[in-house]
């Protein structure tokens, strides 16, 4: 039953993009509903009205749209439906699809974890289908047709469903094919760009040979074990060392997914150019699908972890946490901005996994259930707060038509709604406490505070370190997205575009974005439902959860002991509104005191204008100057000189570039290496038909010699 | 073996131990002579403290003469020494931008717990007290060695290699309840002349390349460039 | 009883605030051979304001209104979290330490977002350095805290500082670091002299006085009174967790009292303390904070090493 409940959600999404075909077959599905009613249903009057009326030429695209919408939220209810019911059930359902190769059914387990994701999936997925219509009624449809971006969000979507589904290896490679391609094709969408192509193609590129590490990843698993199922491969007995390379290659398929630095040079190319409630899938969930990938592998598959590879995705983690949101913090792209904190995000969870493998092979495993709640719920909750940013930002460039922060500013009073929900995720992102993103940093560190346990020096000084970077990580995300709400929203408009900006008509764009941000808040007051959750999946994959009486009700969060630590953030946010209460009323009863408006203060010299306002690279510029060593910063000033002997200064121009390390550090050298490779391989290519003749021949006395 | 457990002499002890580790790092992070001066100073009054504490606890009244031999060298000898030849030199007013100051300090920390575990097989058999004194101790020595390379000025090298001889002094005060009254006399008198030494050292490079930046002395070297 | 105290507490934090800040500009006034103000001055400051009718940019959205109060309760919760003349309280349990960081996080959150809600350039500076300077300055916070949280193995305030008190006089040389750290970050945070000044308006030295120039009434009362909440609370954090002696562990009237003596006495001394200093140090450059703050983060980690290697070793 539960099983159907997710093959649903699978048909829905693949029926949501094969009915975006339909964009261009107008025509024919009013001939057919024609000789449907026809032959089948004489009487139904109002049936055949409602369809034809739907159907006219002017109508049809906005019908098929909704459709298609409504499609893909149905996936999404019925996927979230599924991964509840299995992880409440706690049960693990297996099944076999009779489709690919004759001898090799597809293998389909659906489980707790799976469940979790789905739950990600079909949460986002809700949200972004009734945000589409109204975002994608922008695109003109002999430019950018809907049929393709329907078709290849509903194959993407698929694909992800799919890869969590998957039981066997193979099935688990094509589907995870289907979403890395399909996803390409949604980067592509907007090809006229060459710069879009060249992210797009960047994109494909770094998948491919993230799949391939991760076939390899299966290759040997597979070698060690008979067959490809997932059965099969837990049962394989592995050296260490060859379970230290298979893992090793599912870090690295799976991270360059996941956008690990300093794999991670796709994210911040990519998400800006996909549509917007597209790069909100990809980072809310596409990049949790890659998680999840890393999770089966190292937990489920490779059975018993080392402590070293926990150091291993530590370091990753604290390096992509604090490089990713200092990298965040310099981009002025809205959009490029947020795929820079999606590395982040993903570090901080890889980091709090590394924790959760470190106490699993220090024989802590309540610990380890610990960190791997604290791991699941930050990836739970980066899905939400990240998808309601994509979505605002959609929301801004749609109105605006800019990305670029500099661009905008005042938006507060243009956009109240938009602002309020964009507040919010901005809020939950910075890990501010009533709000959920700070229930799983609070529960990172409670991870990394358990340090005392272990008995390995080089993890006991390693973990305090990495929790600090944690620290850091954190009120660095909070200074980048003050940066972002108050540049985006405050102020007075930078552009006229800005200026012109209001509120957005389509409903639908604005309750997508509400459902994830009144999700946000509600698990971060209540986020004992989540960690119940959470723990049915760690007592499945791990076989252990936390102490029963840690999660005491819905009021307490205690995740060791109630000795050691606990939160209540509903008493939290029942003592900040008797507080502000209390100074709200106190103050205000005085009617003297009625505020007042006036002009802005501007010392006396008259005229502020928005150019005078702080730009993002102004409010930045102290971290430019601490961190200086972490980008490559390419700052010019200019002047030009006028008048006598070239004194008076006309104008100033300042320009700033600020580029990644990986560029030059590690791509350049590998692009250079394999041009170099291909011209020496390309010395054996000589154009003469009688050398290549002389290859063959000499290839015939090989094998001959070889078979003898 | 948890803190709690020890007795208020280990506790002082590994205060000390922290403290002057402390020290050490404050010196590395110097980047004025004088300031730097100062906090060397200040480790050696540590050290004077900590040699008296042993000296009352372990009830070993030689102790007290090398306390008093520390006190009257480090805290006040040495550091107005060195105080006079950059205020005479007038060397105070610079300030030495340290090039890579965050790498500097964070290679320190690393090399504290890198002379931690470098030391955790040798004394395993003995307490974890003198263990973790001794590890203190190690680091001082490497922080020393750090601080030379990583400055330019021929006094800091001075400070650097004094500090290193403070953390050898307290691993001996630590580990063994302090040396033969012998060999510290010596020591001690080692250091007097090394001072002296390197005052009439400060003098000569001052005189021939008209600064104490050791960056300089490449100049010296023979093959042209 | 229990949250009887608990409410009582943070009302006299609330209400004790204003003096200390007097007590800090009466020792400093005096210091500097200047006649000083009353010590009830900062009370009738706060009631002049709230008084007063509030002025509001034209430019200035809801956001900016509604900061102070958020800003205000945000402080004060922090406050009740605070064990300050009694510990064992119940609101300790309910957020721990981790949680009054974020709720500091939280008030600077929308402070900052308060100084560009005018669209000036001061408010823009003010925030962009509030942020870079706390952004250095919390995980330093945080550092010394764990220490403490980690040799009490509890995050729970009020446990971690009855922890501290049970075991008497302990020579931990953690804590040695973490109290070093703690006031470097307590200075900064509180807007104290070498990081900013509190006492100027000029221009190119200003941080917490640059977002808040345009607030005035009832909502600069609010957040004058929030940052005098907020020196006093890391005053009591400093006081507490590091000489714990004197505070109440039982709630007879007689403890209390005694509790309340000692932590005024305290905290007395520690702004004497830090009149001292703010007369001794001059102020640093905008571009040396991070070399300060820096250290702060250093002595943090040393702490929270010290504890992992020379206290807890196995």
């Amino acid at each position: 039953m539960i099983l159907v409940l997710a093959y649903c959600a699978v048909l829905f999404s693949f029926a949501s993009g094969l009915l975006a075909l339909m964009m261009n077959q107008r025509q024919t599905l009013l001939a057919v509903s024609q000789y449907c009613f026809k032959k089948f249903f004489h009487g139904n009057v109002h049936c055949r009205d409602w369809v034809n009326k739907n159907l006219k030429e002017r109508r049809f695209p906005v019908f098929l749209r909704q459709a298609v919408f409504v499609l893909l939220g149905l996936s999404g209810v019925f996927a979230v439906l599924a991964g509840l019911a299995v992880i409440i059930s706690k049960g693990i359902i297996t099944g076999q699809i009779g489709l690919g190769l004759p001898w090799l059914p597809w293998h389909v387990r659906f489980d707790g974890l799976s469940g979790f994701f789905f739950l990600i999936i079909g949460i986002a997925v809700c949200a972004v289908s009734l945000y589409g219509p109204g975002y994608v009624s922008s695109y003109k449809e002999n430019e950018h047709p809907f049929a393709v971006l329907g078709l290849f969000t509903g194959l993407f979507v698929a694909g992800m469903l799919l890869v969590l589904l998957a039981d066997d290896a193979f099935m688990f490679m094509i589907a995870w094919e289907l979403m890395s391609v399909a996803s390409y094709f949604l980067v592509a969408f907007q090809h006229e760009n060459s710069a879009n192509r060249r992210a797009a193609f960047l994109y494909l590129l770094m998948a491919e040979v993230g799949a391939l590490a991760i076939i390899l990843a299966f290759g040997v698993l597979a070698s060690f074990s008979d067959g490809f199922t997932f059965d099969a491969l837990r049962e394989s007995k592995l050296s260490v060392t060859w379970a230290s390379i298979a893992f090793v290659l599912a870090l690295l398929g799976f991270g360059m997914k996941a956008g690990i630095v300093p794999v991670h040079v796709w994210l911040p190319e990519a998400h800006p150019v996909a549509p917007s409630h597209i790069s909100a899938l990809m980072s809310g969930v596409m990049l949790k699908v890659a998680l999840y990938g890393l999770i089966r592998f190292c937990f489920d598959l490779l059975g018993d972890v080392h402590w070293q590879w926990g150091v291993v995705l530590l370091l990753l983690g604290t390096f992509s946490a604090l490089g990713g949101i200092l990298y965040a913090m310099m981009q002025p792209n809205l959009k490029r901005l947020l795929a820079y904190s999606s590395v982040e995000n993903i570090g901080i969870i890889f980091m709090v996994l590394g924790l959760a493998m470190i106490f699993m092979a220090n024989g802590h495993p309540q610990l380890a259930a610990l960190g791997f709640l604290a791991a699941l719920f930050h990836a739970f909750n980066h899905a939400l707060f990240k998808n309601l940013l994509f979505l605002g930002a959609g929301i801004l460039h749609h109105q605006t038509h800019e990305l670029n922060i500099d661009m905008m500013g005042g938006l507060i009073k243009k956009m109240p709604q938009t602002s309020v929900l964009f507040l919010v995720g901005c809020m939950s992102i910075s890990s501010l406490p009533l709000f959920n993103g700070f229930v799983s940093e609070w529960l990172a560190f409670q991870t990394a505070l358990q340090v005392d346990v272990l008995d390995n020096g080089v993890l006991r000084s390693l973990i305090p370190v990495s929790a600090a970077a944690l620290a850091l990580t954190a009120a660095l995300a909070a200074a980048c997205f003050v940066k972002v709400f108050g540049l985006i929203f405050l102020g007075q408009s930078r552009s006229r575009n800005s200026e012109k900006a209001h509120e957005v008509r389509y409903k639908g764009m604005l309750a997508g974005p509400a459902l994830l941000a009144v999700l946000c808040f509600l698990f971060g007051i209540f986020p004992g439902v989540i960690i119940h959750l959470i723990n049915n999946v760690s007592g499945q994959l791990l076989g252990q959860t936390l102490p029963n009486d840690s999660v005491v009700g819905w009021l307490w969060l205690a995740p060791v002991s109630a000795e050691q630590a606990s939160y209540s953030a509903p008493l939290v946010l029942i003592g900040a509104l008797i507080a502000a209460g209390v100074s709200y009323w106190y103050l205000r009863r005085n009617p003297l005191t009625v505020m007042r408006r006036a002009n802005t203060w501007d010392c006396g010299f008259g005229g502020l204008t928005p150019r005078m306002q702080y730009t993002s690279s102004a409010f930045t510029m102290p971290f430019r100057r601490i961190f200086a060593k972490v980008w490559i910063i390419d700052e010019q000033i200019n002047k030009d000189m006028q008048g006598a002997m070239n004194q008076d200064m006309a104008a100033v121009h300042y320009q700033l570039h600020i580029q990644d390390h990986s560029w030059p550090r590690l791509y350049q050298p590998i692009a250079q290496g394999v041009n170099r490779l291909a011209k020496q391989v390309g010395r054996i290519q000589t154009g003469n038909i009688r050398t290549y003749l002389g290859y063959s021949f000499a290839t015939l006395l090989l094998l001959l010699w070889v078979i003898s | 073996m948890n803190i709690e457990q020890t007795d208020f002499y280990t506790q002082a002890i590994l205060s000390m131990a922290a403290l002057v580790g402390l020290t050490s790092f404050l010196m590395l992070g110097q980047g004025r002579l004088l300031r730097l001066i100062f906090v060397f100073a200040l480790q050696g009054l540590l050290l004077t403290l900590t040699t008296a504490l042993a000296a009352y606890s372990l009830d070993n009244p030689h102790l007290y003469i090398s306390a008093v031999l520390t006190l009257v060298l480090k805290v006040i000898f040495i550091p107005w020494m060195l105080r006079r030849e950059v205020v005479l030199m007038n060397m105070h007013r610079d300030v030495q931008a340290l090039a890579n100051k965050t790498v500097v300090m964070l290679g320190g920390a690393s090399l504290m717990v890198f002379s931690y575990y470098v030391l955790h097989p040798i004394v395993q058999t003995t307490s974890p007290v003198m263990l973790n004194a001794l590890a203190v101790s190690l680091s001082v020595v490497l922080l020393g060695m750090l601080l030379m390379i990583s400055h330019r000025q021929a006094v800091a090298h001075v400070v650097g290699f004094m500090s290193i001889e403070n953390g050898l002094f307290f691993a001996a005060i630590v580990a063994t309840k302090g040396m033969p009254m012998v060999v510290e006399l010596g020591i001690a008198f080692d250091v007097l002349v090394a001072a002296v030494l390197f005052g009439i050292f400060f003098l000569h490079i001052r005189t021939s390349i008209d600064s104490l930046d050791v960056d300089l002395l490449n100049r010296l070297h023979e093959v042209d460039k | 009883m229990n949250w009887l105290i608990a409410i009582l507490q943070t009302m006299l934090f609330v209400v004790l605030a204003p003096l200390l800040a007097g007590w800090v500009k009466w020792c400093k006034c005096r210091l500097q051979n200047r006649k000083a103000p009353s010590l009830l001055q900062p009370y009738r400051d706060l009631f002049k304001l709230t008084h007063k009718q509030p002025v509001v940019s034209e430019q200035a959205s809801w956001l900016f209104v509604t900061a102070p109060y958020i800003i205000f309760s945000a402080t004060v919760l922090a406050a009740s979290v605070v064990p300050l003349i009694a510990v064992d309280l119940p609101t300790s349990a309910s957020a721990d330490v981790i949680v009054m960081v974020g709720f500091f996080a939280f008030a600077r959150f929308f402070l900052a977002l308060a100084g560009l809600d005018i669209g000036t350039a001061f408010g823009g500076m003010g925030s962009s350095r509030e942020m870079t300077i706390s952004s250095l300055a919390e995980p330093a916070m945080l550092m010394a805290v764990f220490t403490l949280t980690m040799t009490a193995s509890t995050t729970n305030l009020s446990g971690a500082i009855a922890h501290v008190l049970n075991e008497g006089l302990i020579l931990r040389p953690s804590f040695v670091f973490a109290l070093f750290a703690l006031i470097l970050v307590a200075i900064a945070e509180t807007g104290r002299v070498p990081v900013d000044n509190p006492a100027t308006h000029l221009e190119l030295t200003m941080i917490h006085e640059a977002m808040i120039l345009e607030y005035s009434g009832r909502h600069l009362a609010l957040i004058e009174w929030a940052s005098q909440l907020k020196l006093m609370l890391y005053g009591v954090l400093i006081a507490n967790i590091f000489f714990p002696w004197g505070i109440a562990d039982t709630f007879t009237a007689e403890a209390l009292g005694y509790g309340l003596l000692a932590i005024m006495g305290k905290l007395a001394l520690l702004a004497i303390i830090l009149a001292i200093a703010e007369t001794l140090v001059a102020k640093m450059r905008l571009f040396r904070v991070q070399e300060y703050l820096s250290f702060a983060y250093l002595l943090g980690l040393l702490g929270m090493l010290s504890h992992i290697i020379l206290e807890a070793s196995r």
